[in-house]
């Protein structure tokens, strides 16, 4: 039965939330299938609150849509309450937005940007009545793909996916959606006519048509194609001009609570600031920004047509955008919200100037500023390259006192390589001395800390670094606990160090996981992002099953000659760069940003014959900037884009 | 000047919250242009007031809600159902709105009973019926309700203004699909000074039915001892209105 809502209606009422289900949120679609529309149905394999916002998804959903030969619909993972009515009575997996069941469409597509969803995606698999690995599937069952972030290294899932994008989406969807066409089209009764097809697309991995090899010694000794359609390194997909791509057109707007619920517009993807613990800086590269007009314009449009009262300017560090102060005000003076619009500004740099541009933001909401110097000493954030000196935290924290702030909130990594106690304890020194500086101010503020335990991720230059064991994470927690007792006024709250460790293994696993994984979800451990769901002793469990070594994926160093499972993908990063930016944290070296000076070749430009989009030519105002001068001013580093000097860093 | 306005709440979105309702009306004006007063303070909201909660899961032909438009607001009153209703998702359409003399009360002050159709799961008709007729002569019908966390008895008997088992069709908007015929009941409840809600009132009628489908069809507010609805339905018509005329006299 196509329609599982009449199914579905009596259910509702009994479980928590039911408005997950039901769709018609402003901007969804009700497309009409048909024989050469490529059905997608495109998952988040989390809750609707947390999936829903998700601006991948929804900028696919609207592409996909566009094109006469595609549609795409929505699921998101059913709460455990919601999937024990599915298997009780028997009903699919479901789209939300016409209720049709899962196996009706072509392409069943998931959103993965974090490693502890993976159990969730293969229940999704079962709800859909598809078989779990890509090998057991036939004609009949739906071609499964992956993309997102964690996609970057997606081999503890390559025996379920048929097919994995690596980067931007945007134009490969269509070509994906395009090869599945002509294959429909062509009568084949084989999958492996598509999925080759599907190999020879620029952005696409089919893991089944490569074959992963191991040393004696339990290394992987190389992953090699087994088919001549498939290429021996697979480079990610990336678009090289944001303007033209102004989606989502048509956000979104949920009738239930979720996360990030407001007007979103991209300003720029990418970044270069070259802090060595973040992935997404270092696979989305280059910096390319969408025109300020044109960020304007859908702000103003989105407004309008959403009726939210709230835009958020999104990036991975918002402030860097040129012209972010025009930018702000525009969106702020516009006529739509009668002066009761409010901007907030995601990943805000840490300096007075960031403050300054949140002040003028913030006039009626002042609740809290967040800010995330991500370690505790000048020392380690040389390491991690993330260069904001003591005085740039200062000043900004200072200027937020001053501007009627009580709350400031900061982020920290630990368990960073080179990571001594004095570097742990220096967060708390951090946050003690910001409220020296807010009672400097005749005012009693608060400052929390945030801790999290940091995971080395694909394509990082900390790629090789053995993570620290679940037990010394929790020590250095521990010793942050105790110091932050003395501190009066400072709050620290924590991740759980035993999902950071699952999120180690999964981050750098390889093939092997892939058995663990389907065993961990066999017994029952979906959600394990939700802390109330999460249980290391599943993962444990299933790795001593399978007669694999926790430790060995989690804490061991890899070296240089180490063949690492995500070896023949390519986020563009020659790996000598990364090696080469390693070794120079070890030594305490930091590197600048090469949006506005030369160019050091980490390959995500030349690699691809594209360039950074960026309107200004000279950094914006305020703090240090990572480039060891002071730039209160702004605009006093001279450089030229166009002059693109390789140099030879640290040589 | 404050707007009272009628609307419903039919098919999917009867899954949504009275939160949930907040947050659309909020944005839903946004969208068509409709000026809002905001209210002073640190963190400034429209001042928008609903009246009582309708559970979630229920439908309803007539919810109200009261929203104090901005002074500069340029629209005729007559024309806000019309401007705002497109700018509403699917289910939700406003049917009426008047301008509110000052002073007039509050939704949740003034409305005393609410009239219900009722989808039951589980029993025959003949049962229904005589369900009926037992609690009608029943002097009290006490069940164990929960109330802010804690369970308490009380006595369902008094709140039970009206009860009957229906079989006419009520017409829904197309789209919204109808409620099943065989097994209906109509129920008034009263809403002060105690509520009983519709789930209740099967409980004490027999404790292993359920609601299935359940549809608030008016809400009502008694003026100098007439029974009327908070606005003047005019052309929508409200059955059992005892005397609608005084009402509309003071509203308009």
């Amino acid at each position: 039965m196509a329609d599982v809502w009449a199914r579905l209606e009596p259910h509702l009422a009994s479980v928590q939330k039911p408005a997950r289900y039901i769709g018609c949120e402003l901007g969804a679609e009700v497309p009409t299938p048909a024989p050469h529309r490529v059905g997608w149905l495109l998952v988040y394999p989390d809750t609707y609150e947390i999936g829903l916002p998700n601006q991948g998804l929804q900028i696919l959903y609207e592409i996909l849509n566009e094109r006469p030969d595609a549609l795409a619909e929505r699921s998101y993972a059913p709460w455990t309450d919601m999937e024990e009515v599915l298997r009780r009575e028997g009903f699919p997996l479901f789209s939300v937005d016409t209720h049709r069941s899962a196996d009706e469409f072509d392409v069943v597509a998931f959103n993965l940007s974090s490693e502890l969803v993976y159990t969730n995606l293969l229940n999704c698999l079962d709800l859909a009545g598809i078989p779990l690995r890509s090998a057991d599937r036939t004609i009949d069952h739906a071609l499964v793909g992956a993309g997102g972030h964690a996609t970057f290294n997606p081999e503890p899932m390559a025996d379920f996916l048929d097919w994995v994008v690596l980067g931007d989406g945007e134009e490969v969807v269509g070509e994906i959606t395009e090869a599945i066409a002509a294959w429909k089209a062509s009568g084949s009764r084989d999958r492996i006519d598509v999925l080759r097809a599907l190999a020879g697309i620029e952005g696409v991995y089919v893991p089944s048509l490569y074959e992963a090899t191991y040393l004696p010694n339990g290394c992987l000794e190389a992953t090699t194609p087994i088919d001549s359609a498939a290429p021996a390194v697979v480079e990610k997909r990336t678009i090289a001009d944001l303007g033209a791509w102004p989606y989502p057109k048509n956000q979104l707007v949920p009738l239930t609570e979720v996360v990030h619920d407001r007007l979103n517009v991209e300003v720029f993807r990418g970044c270069t600031r070259g802090c060595r613990f973040c992935q997404a800086g270092m696979i989305t590269r280059p910096v390319r920004e969408r025109p300020a007009d044109q960020v304007a314009s859908m702000v103003q449009q989105g407004l309008r047509r959403t009726g939210y009262d709230e835009v958020a300017l999104t990036s991975l560090s918002t402030a860097d955008f040129s012209g972010i102060e025009d930018v702000v005000k525009s969106a702020m003076d516009d006529e739509v919200g009668c002066g009761n619009v409010s901007v907030s500004l995601p990943s805000l740099r840490v300096d007075a100037f960031t403050v300054g541009i949140a002040a003028q933001i913030q006039k009626a909401r002042r609740t809290g500023l967040t800010f995330a110097p991500e370690a505790g000493t000048w020392r380690m954030r040389q390491v991690i390259n993330k260069l904001i000196t003591e005085e740039d935290l200062y000043t900004a924290v200072e200027s937020a006192f001053e501007q009627g702030w009580r709350r400031v909130k900061l982020y920290f990594l630990t368990g960073l390589p080179t990571e001594t106690d004095e570097d742990t304890l220096g967060i708390v020194e951090l946050a003690r001395r910001c409220l020296e500086l807010a009672k400097a101010n005749g005012k009693d503020g608060s400052v929390t800390v945030s801790v999290g335990g940091f995971v080395p991720k694909a394509f990082t230059p900390f790629q090789w670094f053995g993570m620290n064991t679940e037990e010394e994470l929790r020590r250095k927690v521990n010793l942050l606990r105790d110091a932050a007792k003395k501190a009066r006024n400072v709050q620290l709250k924590w991740h759980d160090t035993r999902a950071s460790i699952v999120e180690g293994l999964v981050s750098r696993g390889d093939r092997r996981l892939s058995a663990v994984i389907e065993q961990v979800w066999r017994e029952g451990g979906t959600f394990q992002e939700w802390s109330e769901h999460f249980q290391l002793d599943l993962w444990t469990k299933a790795m001593a099953d399978n007669g694999l070594d926790l430790d060995w994926y989690c804490y061991r160093h890899r070296t240089e000659d180490e063949v690492l499972p995500w070896d023949h993908l390519s986020a563009g990063l020659h790996k000598d760069f990364l090696w080469q930016d390693w070794r120079d944290a070890l030594e305490e070296v930091g590197l600048e940003d090469c949006r506005w000076t030369p160019c050091y070749d980490c390959g995500a430009c030349t690699g691809y014959g594209i360039e950074h989009v960026v309107a200004s030519a000279v950094p914006p105002a305020g703090g240090s900037q990572g480039t060891g001068q002071n730039l209160l001013r702004g605009g006093e580093v001279p450089v030229t884009l166009s002059a693109r000097r390789p140099v030879g860093v640290g040589a | 000047m404050k707007h009272r306005v009628r609307f419903t709440k039919l098919g999917k979105i009867r899954f949504l919250s009275h939160r949930d309702l907040a947050r659309v009306w909020e944005r839903g004006l946004r969208r068509s242009g409709v000026r809002v007063a905001y209210s002073e303070g640190f963190s400034p909201r429209p001042r928008l007031s609903f009246g009582l909660a309708l559970s979630t899961g229920y439908e309803s032909l007539g919810e109200y809600l009261d929203i104090d438009l901005h002074p500069d607001a340029d629209i005729d009153p007559a024309d806000l159902p019309a401007i705002v209703t497109p700018s509403l998702p699917d289910g939700m359409t406003a049917q009426l709105s008047v301008p509110l003399v000052p002073g007039t009360d509050s939704l949740q002050a003034a409305v005393t009973s609410s009239s219900w159709r009722i989808e039951v799961d589980g029993p025959e008709p003949a049962a229904l019926a005589d369900a009926v007729a037992r609690a009608l002569s029943a002097d009290e019908l006490p069940i164990v309700v929960e109330r802010k966390g804690s369970e308490t008895t009380l006595d369902a008997r008094p709140a039970i203004l009206a009860l009957s088992t229906a079989t006419e069709e009520i017409m829904l908007p197309p789209g919204v699909a109808p409620l099943r015929t065989s097994t209906l009941l109509d129920a008034e409840l009263a809403t002060q000074p105690r509520s009983l809600r519709p789930a209740e009132l099967l409980r004490a009628l027999d404790a292993t039915w359920h609601e299935a489908r359940v549809l608030r069809t008016h809400q009502w507010t008694l003026v100098d001892g007439a029974r009327c609805e908070p606005i003047p339905l005019g052309d929508l018509g409200a059955r059992g209105a005892t005397s609608p005329t005084h009402a509309e006299a003071r509203a308009s």
